[in-house]
C-alpha cells in the first residue's frame, strides 16, 4: 500500500510545483495548499501504514501494545495541519490584501517593490 | 623590532593633530621617528654580523598560529636601512611639496602607516605576518594614490593597482599556506634552515608560480606592470618612497628572502630571467615614449624592477651581489630623481619635457642633485651605480647560454636607461628657458634636502664601495647566498671585461640621448601600431566582469515571482536527483511483491487524483477550490483507514474550513478567469513539475527501503499510559511529551490570527497604492470589456 501512496505523495507535490509556478498569485495559494497536503502524507507514508488499528491503548491493558499505527508522524503531522493552516489563511489575506491594493491578482503586474528594468550598469572609477 | 614597526602606526595617528599645530613645517619632526629608525637599525648592525640574525618573539595569536616574529638579517637590515633612510627625508619633502595642501595631515598619516607596513614586510618571519604587512602596503598605497580622490584618474590609478597587487597578493597567501603546509611550519626563519626541502617537494612548482605571482604584480614584472605608471597619480612624494624605492621593490625582497629555498632551479631561472629580461626592454622602449618626467621615470621604474629580476634569475653570488647593489643604487638615484622631477613640477608647473628648459640656472641645487642621480643611473664611474653595473656584468660573464642572453639584454636595457637617465636630468634644465605655466626658481630647503643627500649618499656609496662591501653589502648577499659570500669590491678594477662593456653601454647609451627625439618617434610609431596593452585589457576586464554580473543579475533577479519560483524547483529537483544518481541510489521497484489496495482504498486513491486533475484543470476558480476540497477529504479517508482518526477530523475540520475562507474570498475578488499559461511556458513548468514531483516519490520509495528507527515511537508507546496517564498515544504525545512544541504551534496560530486581523482591519492611507490600484482596475474593466 506504501507504494500507491507514495505515487499519490508525488502526483500532489507535481501538481503544487505545477500550480506555484502561475501567475496568477491565487493559484500560487491554492498551490501551497496542495504542498501541506503532499508533505503531511509524505511524513505519513515514511512512517509505514498499518490498516486499521489506532495508537490508543485500551483502557485494561498493561504490557507492550504491538500492531498498533506508528503514532510519531500522526503526532507531527497534526501539528503540520494546524501549522499548515495558519500559514494558508495568513498567504490567503495576504493576496486578499495585494489584490486590494494592486487591483491584481497577476504577479506579473505586482510591480511596486521591483524594478521594471534594471539599468545596465556603466564602468565608471 | 616591536617598537620600530608599530611606531610608525602609532604615531600615524597623531599626524593630523600635529599638522594642525605645526603646519606643513610638521614635516621636520615627523621625519624624526624614520630617522630614529634608521639609526636604531644601524646600531644593530654589529649583532646582526655577529650573529647572522636576531630573532624576535611576541605571541599576537598564537592559537592560530599567528605570531610577530621579527627576524633581521644582512638582507632585511639592508631594506630597513634604506626605508627609513629614505623615509626620513620623504617626510620632510612631503612637508615641503604639499605645503598648504588642506589634506596634509591626512596625507602624513598615510606615510607613515605605509612605512610602518613596509617595515613589517621586510622584518617579519611568519608567514602570515608576511602577507598582512604586504597587504597593508597595498593598502596605504591605494590610499595615497587615490590621495587627490576628486579627480577620476587618481580613483581608477588607486583601484587598479589594489586589484592587480592584491590579486597578485592573494595568491602569494595561497602559495604560502602551501609552503607553510608542505613543510609543516609557518616561520620563514624556520623554513630557511630547510636547505632544499622546498625544492625537492612535489608542490614545489605550484609553491614558485603562486609566490612569484605575488612578487611579480607587486614589483610590476610584464603583464602586470601597467599599474604602476598610473600610479604617477599620487602626489611626487609617494611615487618616489612607495613606487620607485621601497613599496616596489617588496617583490624583489619576496624573490631575494625566498632564493635560499625556491631559487636556483632551472623553472626559477627561466621565469625570473624570461619575465625579467622582458620587463626591462619593455619599461626602457616604454619610457623613451613619454614625454612626461614622472612618467619617463615610472617605466624606468618598471625597467630596473626587470633588471633586478632578470639578475635574481642568473642567480650565484656575482649575480645576487650585482642585484643588492643595484638595489642600494636604484633606491638611491630614483628616490632623487622623483624628488627632482616633484621639485620641477612644484616650481614650474609642468612635467613635460618638451616645454620645460633651462631650469638649471634657475634652479642649481636641484639641478646639481638630478645630475649627481643621473650619473649614477647612467653607471659612470665614482657612483654606486657604476660599481653595481660593473659587477652585474661581471657576474652575467659566464659564457653560458643564459647568461650571454641575459648580459646583451642587460647592456640594451641599461644603455636605455642611461640615455633616459640623462634626458630627465638635462633637458628640463640645459638649454633655452622654456615655456612654462610658472615662473620658476629653487625650491626651498625641504624640497632639495632629500634628492641632494641621497644624491650624495650614491656618490658615498662608490667611493666607499671598498667598506661596505665588507659590511652592509657583505652581510645582505650571504643572507640570500652563499653565508661566507665573498664581497671584495673595489672602486677601480683596473681594465677588465666589464669595464669594455660597461664603455659599450655608455657609448651606445650616448648615441641614444643624442638621437633622442628620433628614438622617440620611433618607439611612439611602434607601440601605436601596437596599440592594445594590458592597462586596456584591465578595462576590458572590468567591463566584461561587470557584463557577466549584469547577465547573472538580470538572469535570476527577474522581478518576477514565478522565475523565482521557477527557479527554486529546477534547484530542488536537481538536490534531490543528482545525489541520487550520483551515488546510485535509486529506488528498486519490485512490482511482483505489492501488495494489493482493497476495493476501497483504491477507490479513495482515485478519487484523490482526480480530485487532483480538477485543481489543474479548473477554468474557474470555484471548480478548484471545490477540487481541492475533494482531495483534501480523500486524504482525510486515506488517515481515517489507516489508523488516524485524529488526523482524520482535524484533517475534515481544515478543510472544510480552508474551502470557505478560499470560496469567501473568491466571491470577494472580481478576478479575470484566464489563469492559464501558454506555450513554452507551461511545458518548461510542466517539465519542472514532473522532475520535483517524481523526485519526491523515488526519494520517498528510498527512504522506505531502509530500517525505520521505531525507537522513539516504542517509548511514546510504552511509557504513554505508564507515566503520561493517557492513552491516546497520539494525544499524549502532543499534550505532554512534546508540550512545549504544542504550546508554540498555538502561538503561531494566535499571531497568525492577530496578523490576519491587522491586515484586514487597516486600510491603507498609501495614496500612490491607491491611484495605481484605480488604474488598474480600469485597466482590468478595459481588457473585461
Amino acid at each position: 500500500m506504501e507504494f500507491y501512496l507514495t505515487i499519490l505523495v508525488g502526483l500532489i507535490f507535481a501538481a503544487s510545483t505545477y500550480m506555484m509556478q502561475s501567475r496568477s498569485v491565487i493559484r500560487l495559494v491554492l498551490g501551497v495548499a496542495l504542498l501541506g497536503n503532499a508533505v503531511n502524507l509524505l511524513i505519513f507514508t515514511v512512517g509505514r501504514v498499518t490498516r486499521d488499528i489506532p495508537p490508543i491503548i485500551p483502557a485494561d491493558f498493561h504490557g507492550t501494545l504491538t500492531g498498533i499505527a506508528n503514532p510519531l508522524p500522526q503526532a507531527l503531522i497534526l501539528t503540520a495541519i494546524v501549522i499548515g493552516f495558519a500559514l494558508f489563511a495568513f498567504v490567503l489575506v495576504l493576496t486578499y490584501r495585494a489584490y486590494e491594493s494592486l487591483g491584481t491578482d497577476n504577479s506579473d503586474e505586482m510591480r511596486i517593490a521591483e524594478p521594471k528594468k534594471t539599468q545596465a550598469s556603466k564602468l565608471t572609477y | 623590532m616591536l617598537l620600530a614597526v608599530l611606531s610608525g602606526f602609532i604615531l600615524a595617528l597623531f599626524a593630523p593633530l600635529l599638522k594642525r599645530f605645526l603646519g606643513y613645517r610638521a614635516g621636520w619632526v615627523l621625519a624624526l621617528l624614520p630617522a630614529s629608525i634608521f639609526v636604531y637599525f644601524l646600531g644593530q648592525y654589529d649583532q646582526v654580523m655577529s650573529q647572522h640574525a636576531i630573532f624576535e618573539y611576541h605571541p599576537w595569536i598564537p592559537s592560530l598560529g599567528l605570531n610577530l616574529t621579527f627576524y633581521l638579517d644582512g638582507i632585511s637590515l639592508l631594506f630597513a636601512l634604506l626605508i627609513s633612510g629614505i623615509g626620513t627625508f620623504i617626510m620632510i619633502y612631503s612637508g615641503g611639496y604639499l605645503k598648504g595642501h588642506v589634506h596634509l595631515g591626512r596625507f602624513f598619516a598615510f606615510m607613515l602607516m605605509f612605512m610602518a607596513s613596509m617595515l613589517g614586510v621586510v622584518l617579519s618571519s611568519n608567514l602570515m605576518a608576511i602577507f598582512l604587512f604586504w597587504e597593508l602596503t597595498s593598502v596605504t598605497s591605494f590610499l595615497l594614490i587615490g590621495f587627490d580622490h576628486l579627480r577620476q584618474a587618481s580613483r581608477r590609478a588607486a583601484l587598479q593597482a589594489l586589484v592587480v597587487t592584491g590579486l597578485g597578493g592573494l595568491a602569494m597567501l595561497a602559495g604560502f599556506v602551501i609552503l607553510g603546509t608542505s613543510v609543516g611550519n609557518f616561520e620563514m626563519a624556520d623554513i630557511l634552515s630547510f636547505g632544499n626541502v622546498v625544492k625537492d617537494s612535489e608542490l614545489y612548482i605550484p609553491i614558485l608560480i603562486l609566490i612569484l605571482l605575488g612578487a611579480f604584480t607587486k614589483s610590476a614584472q610584464f603583464p602586470f606592470h601597467f599599474w604602476l605608471p598610473n600610479a604617477m597619480e599620487a602626489p611626487t612624494p609617494v611615487s618616489a618612497f612607495l613606487h620607485s624605492a621601497t613599496m616596489v621593490k617588496a617583490g624583489i625582497y619576496l624573490m631575494m628572502r625566498t632564493y635560499p629555498i625556491l631559487g636556483d632551479t632551472i623553472e626559477w631561472s627561466l621565469l625570473l630571467g624570461i619575465f625579467g629580461g622582458f620587463t626591462l626592454l619593455a619599461g626602457t622602449f616604454i619610457a623613451i615614449r613619454q614625454t612626461d618626467l614622472k612618467q619617463m621615470l615610472a617605466y624606468t621604474t618598471m625597467a630596473s624592477l626587470g633588471l633586478l629580476t632578470m639578475l635574481l634569475g642568473a642567480g650565484g653570488e656575482g649575480a645576487i651581489e650585482g642585484a643588492v647593489l643595484y638595489l642600494l643604487a636604484h633606491s638611491l638615484f630614483k628616490g632623487g630623481l622623483f624628488m627632482v622631477a616633484g621639485t620641477i613640477y612644484h616650481e614650474a608647473g609642468t612635467l613635460d619635457i618638451t616645454k620645460l628648459g633651462g631650469l638649471g640656472r634657475k634652479m642649481p641645487i636641484t639641478f646639481f642633485a638630478a645630475l649627481i642621480a643621473a650619473l649614477s643611473m647612467g653607471g659612470i664611474i665614482p657612483l654606486v651605480g657604476f660599481i653595481a653595473k660593473e659587477s652585474m656584468y661581471h657576474a652575467l660573464l659566464h659564457g653560458d647560454p643564459l647568461s650571454t642572453i641575459l648580459l646583451v639584454v642587460a647592456i640594451i636595457g641599461n644603455a636605455m636607461m642611461f640615455a633616459i637617465g640623462f634626458a630627465v636630468a638635462l633637458k628640463p634644465m640645459m638649454g633655452k628657458l622654456g615655456d612654462m605655466p610658472k615662473q620658476a626658481h629653487e625650491g626651498s630647503i625641504m624640497l632639495w634636502l632629500g634628492p641632494l643627500t641621497l644624491g650624495l649618499c650614491g656618490l658615498a656609496a662608490g667611493i666607499g664601495i671598498a667598506y661596505l662591501g665588507h659590511t652592509i653589502v657583505h652581510s645582505a648577499v650571504s643572507a640570500i647566498g652563499n653565508e661566507n659570500a665573498e664581497t671584495d669590491l673595489h672602486l677601480w678594477g683596473g681594465i677588465n671585461a666589464p669595464l669594455i662593456l660597461s664603455l659599450l653601454t655608455m657609448a651606445w647609451g650616448g648615441v641614444i640621448f643624442y638621437f633622442y627625439d628620433k628614438v622617440r618617434a620611433f618607439a611612439d610609431r611602434v607601440l601605436n601600431w601596437i596599440g592594445w596593452g594590458p592597462d586596456k585589457g584591465f578595462d576590458q576586464f572590468l567591463a566584461l566582469l561587470l557584463w557577466v554580473s549584469q547577465r547573472i543579475t538580470d538572469t535570476f533577479q527577474t522581478g518576477h515571482l514565478k522565475t523565482y519560483m521557477r527557479n527554486t524547483f529546477i534547484l530542488l529537483a536537481l538536490v534531490i536527483w543528482v545525489p541520487m544518481i550520483a551515488y546510485d541510489a535509486l529506488p528498486d521497484i519490485d512490482l511482483s511483491t505489492l501488495t494489493k489496495p482493497t476495493f476501497y482504498e483504491a477507490g479513495i486513491l482515485l478519487i484523490a487524483v482526480l480530485g487532483l486533475y480538477a485543481v489543474l484543470i479548473a477554468k474557474s476558480r470555484l471548480t478548484s477550490i471545490v477540487s481541492l476540497g475533494i482531495l483534501g477529504f480523500a486524504v482525510a479517508i486515506l488517515f481515517m483507514l489507516f489508523g488516524a482518526p485524529d488526523l482524520s477530523f482535524t484533517q475534515f475540520m481544515v478543510e472544510t474550513l480552508t474551502a470557505v475562507i478560499l470560496a469567501l474570498v473568491m466571491t470577494r475578488l472580481k478576478l479575470d478567469k484566464n489563469d492559464a499559461k501558454y506555450g513554452m511556458e507551461a511545458v518548461v513548468a510542466t517539465i519542472v513539475a514532473i522532475a520535483v514531483g517524481s523526485g519526491f516519490a523515488a526519494l520517498l520509495l528510498r527512504v522506505m527501503q531502509t530500517e525505520l528507527d521505531m525507537s522513539l515511537s516504542d517509548y511514546f508507546t510504552k511509557y504513554s499510559a505508564a507515566i503520561a496517564h493517557g492513552h491516546n498515544i497520539v494525544n499524549v504525545i502532543l499534550v505532554d511529551f512534546r508540550a512545549l512544541d504544542t504550546l508554540g504551534e498555538i502561538s503561531v496560530v494566535m499571531t497568525t490570527g492577530v496578523v490576519i486581523l491587522a491586515l484586514i482591519r487597516l486600510k491603507p492611507k498609501n495614496h500612490k497604492h491607491a491611484s495605481q490600484k484605480s488604474k488598474s482596475k480600469s485597466k482590468l474593466k478595459e481588457s473585461a470589456s
